[in-house]
């Protein structure tokens, strides 16, 4: 073994594809925060740092749209991620506490369905739906179908987390005369928790992040702020939409990095 | 364990057998209804009479699916010549997808192997590393990689300010750029599949191999790349799969010329063109390919399992 010139394992030039690939996924976002403290209102031109476009994101003509859109953006992502948790939590006890029934694979491809269509098919399908039974396209129409496509991302960290918990814990607690339903409440969903909360930020995220869908099933003049964002980059990029894009940005990251710290936190007790 | 991490596996148990009929009903009812039911009123539109503006008139009609395939002349009145124009679309859109896969296969995969054999503390750190552009706003990365490639754009000044390039690359609106865009989405569906094959890979196959003197690189291509060949095909796919029905990356970095099936079927409801059962009968066509695709992929799967 000693005679080894060099490790197996490592094999030349890999490292340094790797860290092209980081410079790739990380240099068009960095451009984009560092342009959006450009004084300058051209996008070509830097002028020196400025946080004026910030400012008019706030304060400026269009900020009254950008303001309802957020505030939409957020409400939906709140309702849809809280509905979608609820029922990916309750579906992932049937699926992996329910034994052995027939219906269970049916159900897991069921629930995995909206990542398996492509999305401009859900898109289409739904806003036919919606126009079928008569159903006015508005605020409504996006948080229902948001809570359908959020369903599998909560479903798939909750499910992770519910295969680490043995079920003797709640065995354990049913011999001690808890009911099924405080086995449930008082010694599952506890220990569920991290899994409950990566659950609910990842399907926060992905509603909140969702353009195609959004933009089919939105009733004219509701804007959410991915389709906000989208009319102006029609007109072309300006300085403020990378500001808003730069806090949207922020967010996202915010609320990924707390996932894992949760999750990480977790594994490591 | 492959196929247990999904639906069960280990721990599973009766605990809740009693319940579970009520458990899953919210599942069943939402999806059932914002899902199922779509698709299936979708396949219904599909072969209805179109209205102008948008709509549709309640009257049997193969008109979408003769539209799509057949063309009947300047007039209609013409017998059925094979219509070109959208499996071209089609066409494009696959070979689009295929070659943003091929792209990100050539980085994603050194990068998948590079992150598996760092010592397991920094591995986590690494994965996070690669998700997380994934989870900001694809509009958002879509209009950023615009804004950096555009012929005035950083990029191109830095090139041509130190010296490379006298003139700036015209990027945007070539396929290329879609290309780009589309790795750039789906980028770490092919590094977790094949990291998570490489992190079970057992490097005393390669110590066998090296002692009875194969090249390093011969160990990887013999040895390595075929124990490591399902997180290979999955990464494909899952890359694959969405980049044949995007809409962003092709609307925004592909122009005119690049027209992709995301667009064709988006034209049809938002757009000038208007015709609805077009856009369903476009759209079972790009879901019948989709799911066909995953199926052969189950298959197989399932076979390399059993």
């Amino acid at each position: 073994m000693a005679s080894k010139k060099y490790d197996l394992r490592v094999y030349p030039g890999f490292r340094g594809i790797t860290l092209l690939c980081l410079v790739i996924l990380y240099a068009p976002l960095i451009v984009v925060m560092v342009y959006s403290f450009n004084a300058s209102p051209s996008i070509t031109n830097w002028e020196g740092l400025s946080l004026r476009w910030y400012a008019d994101v706030f304060t400026g003509p269009e900020s009254a749209k950008f303001k309802s859109a957020a505030r939409n953006s957020f409400v939906i992502a709140l309702i849809a991620a809280t509905v979608a948790t609820t029922i990916a939590t309750l579906s992932a006890t049937a699926i992996l506490r329910g034994g052995k029934f027939r219906l269970r694979m049916v159900s897991f491809g069921l629930i995995s369905l909206p990542l398996m269509v492509p999305e401009i098919v859900t898109a289409v399908a739904t806003l036919i739906f919606f126009n079928a039974i008569g159903f006015d396209r508005g605020l409504l129409t996006i948080l229902l179908a948001h809570i359908a496509f959020c369903i599998p991302f909560a479903y798939l960290p909750i499910s992770a987390r519910m295969q680490g918990i043995e079920s003797t814990y709640e065995q354990a607690a049913m011999d001690l005369y808890a009911t099924r339903r405080q086995a449930f409440t008082r010694v599952l969903l506890p220990l569920m928790a991290p899994g409950i909360v990566s659950g609910f930020i990842l399907a926060f995220i992905v509603s909140l992040d969702d353009f195609i869908i959004t933009n089919f099933v939105k009733g004219a003049g509701v804007e959410t702020l991915p389709t906000a964002i989208f009319g102006a980059v029609k007109q072309g990029i300006k300085p403020n939409i990378m500001a808003i894009s730069t806090m949207l940005l922020g967010v996202s990251v915010v609320m990924v990095t707390l996932s894992w710290l949760i999750s990480r936190k977790d594994r490591k007790t | 364990m492959a196929g247990g991490a999904a639906t069960g596996g280990s721990s599973t148990s009766d605990t809740y057998a009693e319940a579970r009929t009520w458990l899953l009903l919210p599942a069943w009812v939402t999806l059932g209804i914002l899902v199922l039911a779509p698709v299936a009123i979708m396949l219904v539109y599909s072969f209805l009479t179109k209205e102008f503006r948008g709509g549709v008139i309640w009257e049997f009609s193969l008109g979408a699916y003769d539209q799509f395939f057949c063309s009947r002349g300047l007039f209609g009145d013409e017998p059925c010549s094979i219509e070109w124009t959208y499996i071209q679309i089609f066409w494009r859109s696959i070979w689009q997808a295929g070659a943003a896969t091929l792209l990100s296969l050539v980085i994603g995969f050194p990068t998948a192997y590079f992150i598996a054999t760092r010592p397991p503390r920094q591995r986590t750190l690494w994965v996070f590393l690669v998700t997380i552009p994934y989870w900001v706003n694809l509009l958002i990365r879509t209009v950023s990689m615009k804004f950096l490639l555009r012929d005035e754009g950083p990029l191109n000044d830095f090139l041509t300010g130190i010296g490379l390039l006298n003139e700036p690359l015209a990027i945007v609106n070539t396929n290329f750029a879609v290309q780009l865009g589309l790795f750039y989405s789906y980028l770490p569906f092919m590094v977790l599949p094949i990291y998570a094959a490489v992190e079970r890979y057992n490097f005393a196959l390669s110590e066998a191999a090296s002692d009875l003197y194969a090249p390093r690189w011969t160990v990887l291509r013999r040895i390595l790349l075929p124990s490591v060949k399902p997180g290979i095909v999955a990464g494909c796919i899952l890359v694959f799969v969405p980049s044949l029905g995007s809409f962003l990356a092709p609307d925004l970095l592909g122009g005119a010329r690049n027209f992709m099936i995301g667009s064709l079927i988006e034209e049809q409801f938002k757009g000038n063109a208007g015709n609805w059962p077009f856009g369903a009968a476009a759209s079972m066509i790009l879901l019948t390919m989709v799911l066909i695709i995953l199926l052969i992929f189950a298959r197989q799967q399932a076979k390399a399992e059993s």
